[in-house]
């Protein structure tokens, strides 16, 4: 195997598209190095992409935030003005792992690891985030939800890897939640995801709203559905059981060793309903 | 496929080593360097015994590649205490009773410095969720829990 | 044997036992220089590797070595042919767990292993094995094994006590009890049936299993490895390679947990042979993952209980009949299960049968009072339902049909001094047991017991010349036993803790100990160090007698000094313990105390727990709200070990009652052989874990100990149970309760 640490996006596309074999890209390696500990992976080449320095860098962009894909989840989590922008997706990607793998996993990382209970994905699908992907043919932008395509698969090509994440501005009066549901408190991966964002008007009322949910399908979804029950409404106990229906009637599960079909889907709805409260609060609404 | 050659800092000390590109810096501190303090529990980041600090930053070192090292400033339990004098994390621990078997104490005591140093002052629960990440199946961490927060008081009424 | 200081259970004045000294390997512990199994190395060193099965079930029809023999940087490959038939055939089934025979009997069953000049060698080597595999049909469940058309493991190996017509995976059935169980049912004012099933859990150690072994050509061996009984190493190996006991000498890693897990042998003999074969030192670690597929968990359950009892709460009779699998060989702990689920209960009418069956799972090893804790999920359940079904406190119910001193238990023997009354009364009193429970909370209580073992134990305790004392024992120091010995030692010998250096010693050193299992180790060690201490000291009185130029009967030892002992022995200033060692040259030689016994009279144990948790009703999460521990210690020697092995059982036993599980899917391969999904409690997760030491002394040892290591893990399982049956408003009877399991049955119960 060999180990390649390019110091510009430059570099790295060349390099990455110079190899014959298996190159996987390094981030947090927080998923790669188990992957290849089990054997699940054995790859050619390793491209380390943490010696890049605009990759490790959170800056402001275009209203928004750019999050580098060598950022760690550690990093995220110190940066006071984004942690006020977009609470939900910084608690959902500080939710990954241990202290130990916030210090390397990246939400990039998470996102092109595609596994359908990764916690920063429905947060940023909700966020409306969008993904950088550097290739051969230069840069192109993506929205989030259209990275992952299944489990463990992703829509970017041989030769492509993602550079950064951008959170759109966070609207007036807007918060943004992700819970998950784990067995214990911490250490594991989540049974069931979900985050919502939301805007209020001065009144209260909510004028726009993205709910997402993380491991009821191949890939974490964006429920439209559920986005409408909150939407006109001042997010009362209606509109919450309203959200809590549709996200259930979205949830389309496996059984598995960590969880149940019903289970999933009862869940779905009540960690839904819970997230919306948190992030009514955050944009100011009454609770 | 040639070695590759890493020039690092280990406990301050300046460190040369070879290593495959797939070996992790675990394998290297224990079969490379002697530095057999920090633990492999489960190779996959689930346990914490080989927590080691990467630029000051906790990380497993079974996650991280020995080819990643270089140029970095490693720490690990060997280099916690100072000569002869115990870190006051060391000294509780031995105090408290905060080991049975020992053999996540190594990893624990090095997240537990790291926490000390990003917040001098943890609660209970901040400490509990610190080392969520840390697993001990001897004492039920009611110990260990005692031993961190009875050393930050003594650190920071030193301080 | 009897002792005749066994029998004094005055209460007795300590200076040293009772204090919290501390340990001796703690700064090595601390510092990282403490070395475990995994720890070692030896010039000219190889790695070892084995390959393992695949299938649940298969006939091995072939294995081709060739390809990884050629293998550049490859020393050596074994499988089962390099292995001759076991010197005692009571091994024959260990050694088969290590190097399958003709069939891999469980997913991750070993079947070849390869020693070669690096981790990446070996690894390339075991995908060059070619092994022709025969699958066959697979059971994991102990209830399907038991159906009489069940795929079988070992037909017709099934013992005599197993009646005709028995699935042939059924290996044994044992039977305890006394009095007349239907008579007894008939006097009840209600009967409760139960059936209740607990999941394999595994001992969790965080340090895998790990050896390094040098084996000549002549059969001289030295192994190092992280074990809890290196004797037990050192026979048992000796046995499968068909070479002499004292030709191999076994020295114990310190030893990263053990619970059980580790009192049997995996990869100790295979490495061996690998060194044998090689020429080389070989070095074998196992990965987590094959820690959890082929290294002991314990046994899954499926009980069924029948208890009567009166609406004033006695217990009118108790029945259980227990089915535990024990993995793919015989022996699950039912026998102890079987022996102790109505232990804590002075009963007319008591029966229990257990049943030990094999499934396609690994051979399971003990694990912390083995057989016990399912057992008493299942009788304590029960009488938690009976009581609060009539109204009435669980904990009076519990003291009502309480064991004492006198009492015949299910098993046999009659109690004697005992502690359950105590922790059952000391729990009533306790601002546990009133403080206040909000919504969606509940309060569970459950009681547990341990025999305790004793056994094969040797100690030797030195006296050097500058009058310090060095102690050798043969048992691992697995949770802090060496200042445990060092402080008996001191408190028998009059001198301050710090004076006295405990060690493990190898197996060339000492006699045979038994494994350190059984919670035997302060008890049976502590004894044997006492008396080896007295031994000692008799010598040195004879020092000072010959000295003093009066008879040795004229000279006792109190304080640390021999002493005249009375004025009719002279007037002689005492002579130290320092002062008799520097003269011990010129008045025959060395000091020297040592003791070997096979000790009896460990003392049984028991505790009650009592625990509080919150249920959310609408994902089924549980949280640990409060937990207090009350056992019986018999004497604590070091009351923060003491206090360290009942939190620690107590959260091993949270962890199995919440989310530890074995899961396996219908294809017989384990889903979850990690610590990601394999969910030991972790630190968020828990409270302060509140402990009350009793201490009711055991008439069988000097001081009156008794083991504390295994009691803990014994009540945590129902107590749980009971706490959240009470949370949740329904009564589980199956572990682990699962978010998913306990909202199943929260809104089954609503609807």
């Amino acid at each position: 195997m060999q180990y390649l640490s390019p110091t510009t996006i430059d570099d790295a596309i060349r390099l990455l598209s110079s190899q014959s074999g298996d190159c996987k890209v390094l981030a947090g390696g927080t998923d790669l190095l188990v992957r290849m500990r089990s054997g699940f992976a054995e790859p050619d080449s390793i491209l380390d992409i943490k010696r890049i320095d605009e990759l490790r860098r959170i800056s402001r962009d275009a209203g928004g935030w750019r999050i580098g894909a060598a950022v760690s989840g550690a990093e995220m989590g110190e940066h006071a003005d984004l942690v006020a922008d977009w609470p939900g997706v910084v608690e959902a990607v500080n939710l990954i792992g241990s202290t130990q793998i916030q210090g390397r996993a990246t939400m990039a990382g998470n996102l092109c690891n595609a596994s359908p209970a990764a916690d920063s994905v429905p947060a940023m699908i909700a966020a409306g985030a969008v993904a950088r992907i550097a290739g051969q043919d230069g840069l192109r932008d993506i929205p989030v939800a259209d990275v992952p395509t299944g489990p463990g698969k992703t829509c970017l090509s041989p030769g492509e890897f993602v550079t950064s994440i951008w959170l759109p501005s966070r609207p007036e009066r807007s918060g943004d939640a992700y819970l998950r549901f784990i067995p214990r408190t911490e250490m594991d991966i989540a049974v069931v995801g979900c985050a919502v964002a939301l805007t209020l008007d001065a009144g209260g009322t909510c004028t726009a709203a993205r709910v997402s949910l993380g491991a009821v399908a191949p890939t974490a979804i964006l429920v439209d559905a559920a986005a409408d029950t909150l939407i006109g409404t001042t997010v009362d106990d209606t509109a919450l059981d309203a959200l809590a229906r549709a996200c259930s009637d979205a949830a389309r599960p496996i059984a598995d060793k960590r969880g149940t079909v019903e289970f999933r889907v009862h869940v779905a709805g009540v960690l839904a309903k819970r997230a919306a409260i948190i992030a009514k609060t955050r944009a100011g609404g009454a609770s | 496929m040639s070695k590759i050659h890493v020039t690092t800092t280990i406990n301050g000390d300046p460190v040369e080593y070879l290593c495959d590109a797939e070996e992790t810096l675990l394998d290297v501190l224990r079969d490379h360097l002697g530095l057999t303090g920090s633990k492999e529990g489960c190779g996959t980041g689930d346990c914490g015994a080989c927590s080691v600090t990467v630029d000051g930053r906790l990380v497993c070192s079974c996650l991280m590649l020995g080819a990643e090292a270089a140029g970095r400033e490693i720490g690990t339990i060997e280099g916690m205490a100072k000569g002869d004098q115990l870190h006051p994390l060391q000294q509780k621990f031995i105090e408290h009773a905060a080991l049975q078997c020992g053999i996540c104490t190594p990893g624990i005591l090095v997240a537990a410095k790291s926490l000390l140093d990003h917040n001098p002052d943890p609660s209970e629960e901040e400490t509990r969720y610190w080392l969520a990440g840390n697993l001990c199946r001897c004492t039920g961490y009611d110990k260990i829990i005692r031993a961190v927060l009875d050393a930050a008081k003594d650190m920071r009424e030193a301080s | 044997m009897a002792l005749d200081s066994k029998t004094d259970t005055k209460p007795q004045q300590f200076k040293v036992v009772g204090t919290r000294p501390l340990r001796p390997d703690g700064i090595d512990k601390v510092t990282g220089r403490a070395r475990f199994g995994a720890d070692m190395s030896a010039p000219g060193m190889l790695v070892g590797l084995v390959l393992r099965s695949p299938h649940p079930h298969a006939r091995i029809r072939s294995i081709d070595t060739s390809a990884a023999e050629a293998l550049t940087g490859v020393h050596a490959v074994v499988t089962r042919a390099d292995f001759g038939p076991p010197s005692d055939p009571g091994v024959a089934d260990v050694l088969d767990n290590c190097m399958a025979g003709d069939n891999a009997l469980y997913d991750g069953h070993a079947v070849a292993a390869v020693a070669a000049i690096s981790g990446k060698v070996a690894r390339q080597a075991l995908k060059l094995i070619k092994v022709d595999y025969q699958p066959l049909p697979h059971v994991t469940d102990v209830d399907a094994a038991m159906a009489p058309d069940a795929p079988a493991l070992h037909e017709g190996r099934a013992d005599e006590t197993v009646p005709a017509g028995m699935s042939p995976n059924v290996m044994a059935r044992h039977e305890f009890g006394h009095g007349d169980i239907d008579a007894g049912l008939s006097q009840a004012d209600r009967v409760l049936e139960r059936t209740y099933r607990t999941e394999a859990t595994h001992q969790g150690y965080i340090e895998p299993h790990a050896c390094l072994a040098t084996m000549n050509a002549d059969g001289q061996a030295d192994l190092w490895c992280c074990t809890q009984g290196h004797y037990m190493v050192r026979n048992t190996c000796a046995a499968i390679l068909g070479i002499e006991q004292g030709q191999l000498r076994v020295t114990a890693s310190e030893i990263g947990g053990g619970f059980g897990g580790k009192t049997t042998v995996f990869l100790e003999p295979v490495a061996l042979k690998l060194s044998q074969k090689s020429g080389r030192p070989v070095k074998m670690v196992m990965s987590r993952s094959e820690v959890l597929r082929a290294t002991g968990p314990t046994a899954s359950s499926s009980i069924d209980v029948r208890i009567g009892m009166t609406r004033d709460g006695r217990i009118t009779a108790g029945f259980a009949e227990l089915r535990y699998q024990g993995g793919a060989y015989p022996g699950s702990p039912v026998d102890m299960g079987s022996m102790s689920a109505f232990a804590p209960y002075d009963l007319e009418n008591v029966r229990t049968v257990g049943f030990d069956v094999v499934t396609n799972r690994p051979k399971q090893a003990a694990y912390r009072a083995p057989g016990a804790p399912m057992a008493a999920f299942a009788v304590e359940s029960a009488i938690d339902e009976l009581a609060r079904g009539f109204g009435l406190d669980p904990l009076e119910v519990r003291l009502k049909n309480a064991a004492r001193e006198g009492t015949r238990a299910s098993y046999g023997p009659t109690y004697p001094a005992i502690g359950l009354e105590a922790t059952l009364r000391t729990a009533k009193d306790h601002p546990h047991w009133s403080a206040p429970l909000g919504p969606n909370q509940g309060r569970g209580v459950a009681c547990g017991f341990w025999f305790n073992f004793g056994g094969d134990t040797c100690v030797s305790l030195n006296i050097t010349p500058d009058g310090t004392v060095t102690l050798s024992e043969g048992n691992p120091d697995i949770g802090g036993s060496r200042a445990s010995m060092s402080m008996m030692a001191a408190e028998e010998l009059g001198i301050p803790y710090d004076r006295v250096r405990t060690v493990i010693a190898d197996t060339g050193s000492l006699g045979q100990n038994e494994v350190t299992d059984g919670s035997r180790v302060t008890f049976a060690v502590g004894l044997a160090t006492i008396e080896a201490a007295r031994a000692a000291k008799r010598e040195m009185c004879k020092r000072a007698a010959q000295v003093w130029g009066i008879d040795e009967d004229a000279v006792i030892w109190e304080d640390g000094a021999a002493r005249p002992a009375g004025p009719n022995a002279g007037q002689h200033p005492p002579m130290s313990l320092a002062e008799i060692a520097a003269i011990a040259s010129n008045t025959g030689g060395p000091i020297a105390g040592h003791f070997e016994v096979n000790a009896e009279g460990a003392g049984v144990s028991f505790a009650t727990h009592m625990v509080d948790t919150e249920v959310d009703p609408d994902t089924g999460a549980v949280k640990i709200l409060r937990y207090t521990v009350f056992q019986d210690a018999g004497k604590a020697v070091h009351p923060s070990y003491v206090e360290g092995q009942f939190q620690g059982g107590a959260v091993q036993g949270i962890g199995w009652a919440l989310n530890e599980a074995y899961i396996y899917g219908e294809d017989g391969i384990l889903q979850n052989p990690g610590f990601l999904d394999y969910r030991i409690p972790v630190a968020s997760d828990l409270p302060m874990i509140d402990t009350v030491i009793l201490e009711i002394p055991n008439p069988g040892h000097p001081y009156g100990v008794r083991g504390v290591g295994e009691t803990s893990i014994v009540p945590p399982l129902a107590a749980v149970a009971n706490s959240v049956s009470d949370a949740a408003g329904v009564r589980m009877t199956s572990l682990p309760m699962s978010p998913p399991k306990l909202l199943a049955a929260i809104r089954s119960g609503q609807s």
